[in-house]
């Protein structure tokens, strides 16, 4: 059916494959912000945006009024505001700088889902192949090397801004990324400790990560995030700061700096900020995903391979290479959309700390936490690993 | 293609660590010094060295030119207005340059590469595990040498800058 597709020139195919993701993630940063607003009109028992509709939609009798209601127009409203506005380029501003930082913040936020595998499925012989766009053997390395140089949308942005608020704004975001860069990095080991079991060769690769979380027995099929809980904890919080979400987003806290770097910005420019850091997430809440939430499979002891076999009983057609690629696809997907909720949940429970507060959270707990945690982890792995 | 790939990485080093000696802007001479490391680790992919090209991302590109292009921003820099040469500057073009002749000539002369078991070259840069029981043990003593170095360097920048008692410290 698809062989067309392999015939095609490796370049040609990546290239497809590439703008396949990109026009999967696109749209979910563009509906994330919609659901951002809904699910903080929701947290504050309020309708929400409810109020924009395309006029034909709304002659359709039931149905019109009720995506109404969702508010799913707004997001075109939304983007085509951004679109049609005009796209003013301030006097004092450094313009090279200036226009080049939205697209440095875009092209890391994009680059890292290179290296993050979203599904799988089994070929003849059992084989778990995933599925992704470079199934690279360094994939962890990869994501944090690629999304470490997101921090020079934010200083580039703050200083060709040439005006104090971005420029504090911008101190603000590289302190914070290159702060909790540290403990991230040091609360995923533990779990790369595990998957590089005595006798296997050395990877540090996603889909070892999902392999060891989809495997027989009570430590098989466990999730890391039961596992080693406080990795998790500290690799979640790490993430919000990575990512500038509340409670962490000091960065652009508007009561005292205005909008942060992006303040100078407007139109289109300013909506690559936002889709970027939507895109930061989204990528974050997968990597997220793979290492402690168990990557595709669909519970916890419950491997995908077991949910196929259970689904293969009812469906005729549940062990086609295609219709598993699907489901993982599905699974992955919908986690990494849980998360997602998670973070906007957070995001209208704690109040923002303050700037010195996420200093010193950063380096006086979360990094003293990470290292007696990878200390505690390596002694308890080489014990039960021996 | 590997060829193409060799020549397109190596022509955007030099040139932009061409620009990083030529550019008169500080934070232009950053950039280019990030896009070098980034060429680099090009290169390094070029040679299956992914392992290496990351972390040549991740710590240089991703960290340390970052502090390079904050400080020089949290300086403001004005661009240096160029003093021309003087006799200082030729007594370290002419060292420079007699450094770098000995250096090409000795690696002419008296350099080999090792290319007696190509199989193993690889196998140490792709796989992490080879990669890391190599650092612990052949190359254990330059690891912790390099490791002494920067908790000293680290040691010096906090008592450089800490305030000690009697000034009034703020936290």
């Amino acid at each position: 059916m698809f062989d067309f597709f392999f015939q095609l020139h490796p370049v040609i195919q990546g290239l497809a494959k590439g703008l396949a993701v990109i026009m999967v993630i696109f749209p979910i940063a563009g509906a994330c912000s919609m659901a951002e607003r809904k699910v903080a009109a929701w947290i504050q028992d309020r309708p929400g945006p409810n109020r924009a509709i395309v006029p034909w939609v709304a002659w359709i009798p039931f149905f019109g009024k009720f995506l109404q209601r969702l508010g799913i127009f707004h997001v075109m409203a939304d983007g085509g505001k951004m679109l049609f506005k005009e796209d003013s380029l301030p006097g004092h501003v450094n313009k090279f700088y200036f226009i080049l930082a939205p697209i440095v913040a875009m092209i890391p936020a994009l680059t890292t889902v290179t290296a993050v595998p979203f599904g799988a499925y089994f070929d003849s012989a059992g084989k778990v192949i995933t599925l992704g766009l470079a199934p690279l053997d360094i994939g962890m390395l990869a994501v944090f090397a690629v999304s470490s140089l997101g921090v020079y949308s934010a200083i580039l942005a703050g200083w060709a801004s040439n005006s104090k608020y971005p420029f504090l704004g911008s101190v603000r975001a590289s302190a914070q990324l290159i702060s909790y860069e540290l403990s991230m990095t040091l609360a995923v080991l533990p779990v790369f400790l595990w998957v590089n079991a005595p006798g296997l060769p050395g990877t540090m690769s996603f889909g070892r990560v999902v392999e060891f979380q989809s495997q027989p027995g009570f430590l098989g099929g466990m999730w890391f995030g039961f596992m080693m809980p406080l990795s998790a904890f500290i690799f979640l919080v790490a993430l919000f700061a990575e990512t500038n979400r509340q409670p962490f987003d000091t960065v652009e806290s508007e009561s005292d700096l205005v909008g942060s770097f992006h303040t100078e910005y407007g139109a289109f420019k300013w909506g690559l900020f936002f889709v970027a850091e939507y895109s930061h997430m989204i990528v974050g809440s997968g990597v997220f995903i793979l290492l402690f939430g168990g990557g595709w499979n669909p519970l916890p002891w419950v491997s995908l391979a077991t949910a196929v076999d259970w689904l293969g009983a009812i469906l005729p057609f549940a062990h086609a290479p295609l219709f598993v690629g699907v489901l993982s696809i599905a699974i992955f997907l919908g986690k990494t959309l849980a998360m997602i909720f998670l973070f906007m949940w957070v995001r209208w429970t704690l109040p923002r700390f303050r700037y010195d507060q996420v200093m010193k959270i950063g380096w006086q707990k979360m990094l003293p936490l990470s290292i007696a945690n990878l200390l505690f982890y390596a002694i308890a792995i080489a014990v039960i690993q021996k | 293609m590997a060829n193409f790939l060799f020549y397109a990485f190596a022509f955007f080093t030099v040139a932009t660590a061409a620009g990083v000696v030529a550019s008169k802007n500080a934070v232009n001479a950053a950039m280019c010094l990030l896009l070098s490391l980034v060429g680099v680790a090009g290169l390094f992919v070029a040679l299956n060295a992914y392992l290496l090209a990351f972390l040549l991302l991740l710590v240089y590109a991703g960290a340390i030119v970052a502090l390079f292009l904050f400080i020089v921003m949290l300086l403001d820099m004005k661009e240096t207005e160029s003093r021309g040469f003087g006799k200082l500057s030729f007594a370290a073009i002419i060292l420079a340059a007699g450094l770098l002749v000995t250096g090409l000539s000795t690696l002419v002369t008296r350099g080999h590469l090792d290319t007696g078991n190509p199989a193993l070259t690889p196998a140490l840069g792709t796989d992490i595990k080879l990669y890391s029981y190599q650092l612990f043990t052949t190359y254990l003593l330059p690891v912790q040498v390099m490791g002494f170095l920067l908790l000293i360097a680290m040691l010096g920048v906090i008592v450089l800058s800490k305030r000690w008692e009697g000034s009034d410290d703020v936290t």
